[in-house]
């Protein structure tokens, strides 16, 4: 290939250095990248295997026995889920869709460019934290584990999240959209509620099943917020059961049938979040290539 | 008088264009709302730093920065409070986190964006950002039962058989351990270094590339002395923000780490971190100086986070431009 060269024999040598170390190192990222998929396979497998045997209708019907009595299930925390997570996303969703039109407005504006900031950077503010924020803030003052406290710090975990996505996804819609509704003389308003949401619709519910996704995962803030509780509690005064909280309980116990039970907690738990996760990927990929923009 | 004027004038008018004035007046309220929600997460981020400012102010004032270096926490007898076995066992769990994961992370993003075609590469990039989406709680249940026992304590014991004379792979060997939550951590980190640097990658312009091979450099040269370099800062980025979320990871450490007290040089020694003493103990603090240690414990990882993840998001910011998609994390 190299024929200019001087020195033909040195050159092949050198070329071949180079073409080797470019296939080891091309090789590598490969392995890499299956090295990175094993944990994922192997705790989905092993949740699958433990979990798929313990995991029974009950599960989602009974309340827990006590251990070492067999049958129950973990109605309770499955109701506590659903009301903690309910609660954040009724708090998180109105701010963030909000604070993303802010955002979307304001592309160029320092204050937005601070907003923005101060939104990746309380991203990363770990959840333990969070859940120490909400605990000093609501119940400490009230005196008592609540399930509207869990439900708060799920709110502060999810906004991040959703206004970020939901960011993302309007600015996908054309401009042309927004400038065709203000042509025909409707008020920046208007235009943001019934042409440019509409269009994002998808985008937007897909921030919040991301938010979702992570709020029904979190233990560790609720482990001194919505506290846990034994018993059914539907009261947002009252202590209240989470799932991951369960497990976390559980798993450490020293019963096999709690441990039982806390396989099949991870296995519903594993199952809601995928798909959740797959699903709004999958649809931001399908509104992407609809929308024909550049995003990935 | 204007005013009065103005409003008899304003009853006057038809509905429908009474209607359409509150709509365009809807246009500031709107703008106001926005700006309000907008400000709402600066309020959340203010509120955090302030909160655990005041409620850790016992704890401020009893030991003052002697909290930072102290070995003893005896909440106990002495009613003692020292966070360094803790600050200790946060470095050492996330160095063991980035040695492995920084090295596999930019692995699958130079496969995912410069190697593999779209079809393998989209599919590929979903499972490695599911083990993101996987529950902290999950990983450390996984880890106490599987992870454990069929791979650290055999790693552990070897390394402790083989290397045993370095004082970190000093025995005994337990289960849970530091290197243990190390790694841990690093598969769950894995996914945000490998998704913003991937990200950083194919914000590069394909002109540098081209420019390269143009000029007969191999791919991996290309990748080595021409991507690395360009996106260098937006590299460190997706390595400090792997590190943030290491640093504050709680559920599946306090689970896997063993929870000791100890201050130990070996890696193979069951330990604590930051959050994991909080996880473990704040419902147990019985009187306000406990509890406010276990507040300070947390106001220094909020502190310590805020920073990294700043520094993390100025320097990815850089190479993928601010109008850009940045990476999520």
């Amino acid at each position: 290939m190299n024929r200019v060269m001087i020195n033909p024999k040195v050159h092949s040598l050198h070329n071949y250095r180079r073409k080797t170390t470019n296939m080891i190192m091309l090789v590598l990222a490969g392995v890499s990248t299956v090295i990175a998929i094993v944990p994922l396979v192997w705790i989905l497998f092993y949740v699958i295997i433990k979990g798929a045997a313990a995991l029974s209708w009950d599960f989602f019907t009974k309340l827990p026995t006590p251990a070492g009595v067999p049958g129950g299930g973990l109605a309770n925390a499955v109701v506590g889920s659903v009301i903690t997570v309910g609660i954040g996303v009724i708090i998180a969703a109105p701010v963030g869709v909000l604070a993303a039109f802010y955002l979307l407005s304001s592309q160029t504006k320092p204050f937005g460019q601070v907003v923005r900031f101060a939104t990746d950077v309380i991203a990363g503010v770990p959840s333990i934290v969070m859940g120490i924020f909400a605990y000093t803030l609501i119940v400490l003052p009230q005196g008592h584990f609540s399930a509207l406290a869990g439900g708060i710090v799920l709110a502060f975990i999810m906004l991040p999240i959703i206004v970020r996505t939901t960011e993302e996804m309007l600015k996908l819609v054309p401009n042309s959209l927004r400038e065709g509704s203000l042509a025909l003389g409707a008020t920046e308003w208007r235009s943001s509620f019934s042409i440019i949401l509409p269009a994002a619709f998808n985008g937007v519910l897909t921030g919040l099943m991301l938010a979702i996704a992570r709020g029904a995962g979190e233990a560790a803030p609720m482990l001194f917020t919505a506290f846990g509780n034994p018993f059914m509690s539907v009261s947002l005064n009252e202590p209240i059961a989470t799932l991951p909280q369960t497990i976390f309980v559980y798993a450490i116990s020293p019963y096999k049938d709690w441990q039982a039970k806390a396989w099949a907690t991870a296995l519903v738990l594993i199952v809601l979040v995928f798909s959740l996760n797959i699903l709004s990927r999958v649809i931001i990929w399908w509104r992407a290539r609809q929308l024909g923009s550049g995003n990935r | 008088m204007d005013n009065e004027f103005n409003i008899q004038e304003q009853t006057s008018l038809s509905l429908s264009t009474r209607l359409a004035l509150f709509w365009r007046h809807g246009d500031q309220l709107f703008k106001a709302i926005i700006i309000i929600a907008a400000a709402l997460i600066i309020v959340l981020g203010t509120a955090i730093g302030y909160e655990l400012w005041i409620n850790s102010e016992l704890s401020r004032k009893a030991f003052g920065l002697s909290f930072l270096f102290s070995t003893r926490w005896d909440p106990a007898i002495d009613r003692m409070f020292g966070a360094f076995p803790f600050i200790q066992g946060t470095l050492v769990t996330s160095f063991i986190a980035l040695l492995f994961a920084v090295p596999i992370g930019l692995g699958v993003a130079i496969f995912l964006a410069e190697l593999a075609p779209t079809w393998l590469s989209r599919p590929l990039g979903l499972l490695v950002e599911l083990l993101a989406a996987v529950p902290s709680v999950v990983y450390g249940f996984w880890g106490l039962f599987a992870f454990i026992p069929f791979l650290v304590r055999p790693l552990s014991e070897s390394l402790n058989q083989h290397l045993g004379f370095l004082p970190i792979f000093q025995g005994p060997v337990f289960g849970p351990s530091r290197l243990a939550a190390g790694l841990i951590l690093a598969i769950m980190i894995l996914p945000t270094i490998s998704a913003v640097s991937r990200d950083v990658f194919r914000a590069i312009p394909v002109t540098q590339r081209e420019a390269s091979l143009a000029l007969g450099a191999t791919r991996w040269e290309t990748i080595s002395q021409v991507l690395v370099p360009y996106g260098l800062s937006g590299l460190l980025g997706a390595v400090i923000l792997g590190l943030g979320r290491a640093l504050g990871e709680t559920i599946a450490v306090t689970m896997v780490i063993g929870n000791n007290l100890d201050i130990s040089s070996s890696v193979l020694h069951p330990g604590y971190t930051m959050a994991s003493i909080i996880a473990n103990e704040f419902t147990e603090a019985t009187y306000d100086l406990y509890l406010h240690a276990l507040i300070e414990v947390a106001l220094i990882l909020f502190i310590v986070t805020l920073g990294m993840n700043m520094i993390a998001r100025l320097l990815v910011w850089r190479v993928s431009g601010k109008t850009k998609h940045e990476a999520r994390a």
